[in-house]
């Protein structure tokens, strides 16, 4: 098998994820892109591997025991992630990562989101005097 | 004359070189004619693919879910392809069992709507679509230009069965095997901490709204009076419906999520 198809489809995989991860508004969402992303990366070591235990003579199988190690991280990954959205979610009410603005620059008085957050921001310092 | 002779000359002799080394290219292993094990990766890498983008362009949020199996379990029928056994069978568990398990568990703790939600996709698409366009065309043309010629070959024993990939865990890669593990139990822990519901906060919203509310006119930095410039005159009211505002927050937004953000968008 040519190395380039396992590597365009890769490719691919990576750059859709790359457009979920951009494109997307819930946060549950972006994580499933972020597995996409991993996964093409797992696709890259694993056809590499493969090819470089033939070609190269290579015995320590690299490629397939950092597959396997990128999967345990993304299991971990995954359910700290759901574990801070979770958490995000009952405190805010929402996984829009579009709201969650509290540590940006402050905008202009004609803001939408203004009003929105200034709010959000005084009621968690009185979250935090209380 | 003489300089139109050599011309057709060199012409003559390009065109014949040119499929002289098309030949040889195709004498050895030629993308025009692929083996069976180079259809069934195409065939599978088009219906992955296509899962791929489904997920990240629909709008049902439980389907994006759904298709991330077609596209995971895609991409375990290629590590087989390519004679990776264990990888593959650790993707089938791993990620079509338990990891689309917990992305499907989080939507529904997090009230996702079940039919279309308009809110899915966020106001910058088309930027992310050129950069996505943008990498895409550059990976491939580098990853084409540097491996275009190279081959796997694929006979012979699995380069990836159980007893290979053990070997070579437990022999080279043990102590990486070791810390990955203290990995997974940090990642537990904190999962588990991240996710318990402190019980002093959370457990009465009353009880905490209260002393709060009480405190709120004493406190002599309050945040809204820059804010509301009358609000030095008349604190009870411009502090009071603020705490009251925030255990409320969470069960007003909840089922305003699909609708609010929305008129945002249309506000702008």
């Amino acid at each position: 098998m040519h190395l380039a198809y396992p590597a365009v489809l890769s490719a691919l995989l990576f750059c859709t994820g790359l457009y979920g991860v951009l494109a997307r508004r819930n946060a549950i969402l972006v994580l499933m892109s972020v597995e996409l992303m991993l996964n093409a990366v797992n696709l890259n070591l694993v056809a590499f591997d493969v090819w470089l235990s033939r070609a190269a003579r290579d015995t320590l199988h690299s490629g397939q025991a950092l597959t396997l190690f990128t999967i345990a991280i993304a299991a971990a990954e995954i359910g700290i992630g759901l574990a801070i959205v979770l958490a995000v979610h009952r405190n805010r009410g929402t996984a829009d990562i579009d709201r969650l603005r509290d540590t940006a620059e402050p905008h202009g008085p004609d803001d939408p989101d203004g009003p929105d957050e200034a709010p959000a921001t005084a009621d968690k310092k009185a979250e935090a005097t209380a | 004359m003489s300089l139109s002779a050599t011309v057709a000359a060199t012409t003559h002799a390009l065109t014949s070189t040119a499929p002289a080394t098309t030949a040889a290219a195709t004498e050895t292993h030629g993308f025009l004619s692929p083996t069976g094990v180079e259809i069934a990766f195409l065939l599978v890498g088009l219906v992955t693919f296509g899962a791929a983008i489904v997920t990240v362009t629909t709008r049902q949020l439980v389907h994006a879910a759904l298709w991330l199996v077609v596209t995971l379990g895609g991409l375990a029928v290629e590590y087989l392809l390519l004679t990776a056994e264990f990888i593959a069978w650790v993707q089938v568990l791993i990620y079509v069992g338990s990891v689309v398990v917990l992305l499907l568990f989080g939507l529904m703790l997090t009230k996702a709507p079940i039919g279309r939600s308009p809110d899915a996709d966020s106001g910058n698409r088309w930027a992310a679509l050129t950069v996505a366009v943008a990498s895409a065309a550059a990976l491939i043309w580098v990853v084409v230009d540097a491996f275009r010629t190279t081959w796997i070959e694929l006979d012979g024993a699995a380069a990836g069965s159980t007893a290979v990939t053990g070997k070579a865990l437990f022999q080279n890669w043990v102590l990486p095997f070791e810390a990955l593990s203290v990995l997974l139990l940090a990642a537990l822990v904190g999962a588990i901490v991240l996710s318990r519901k402190n019980p002093d906060t959370h457990e009465d919203p009353t009880a905490h709204e209260s002393p709060a509310s009480r405190r709120k006119p004493d406190s002599p930095a309050a945040p809204d009076s820059r804010l509301k410039p009358d609000s030095p005159l008349k604190p009870d009211s411009a502090a009071a419906p603020n705490p009251r505002k925030n255990p409320d927050a969470p069960r007003a937004a909840a089922p305003a999520t699909g609708t609010r953000p929305s008129a945002e968008e249309g506000a702008r």
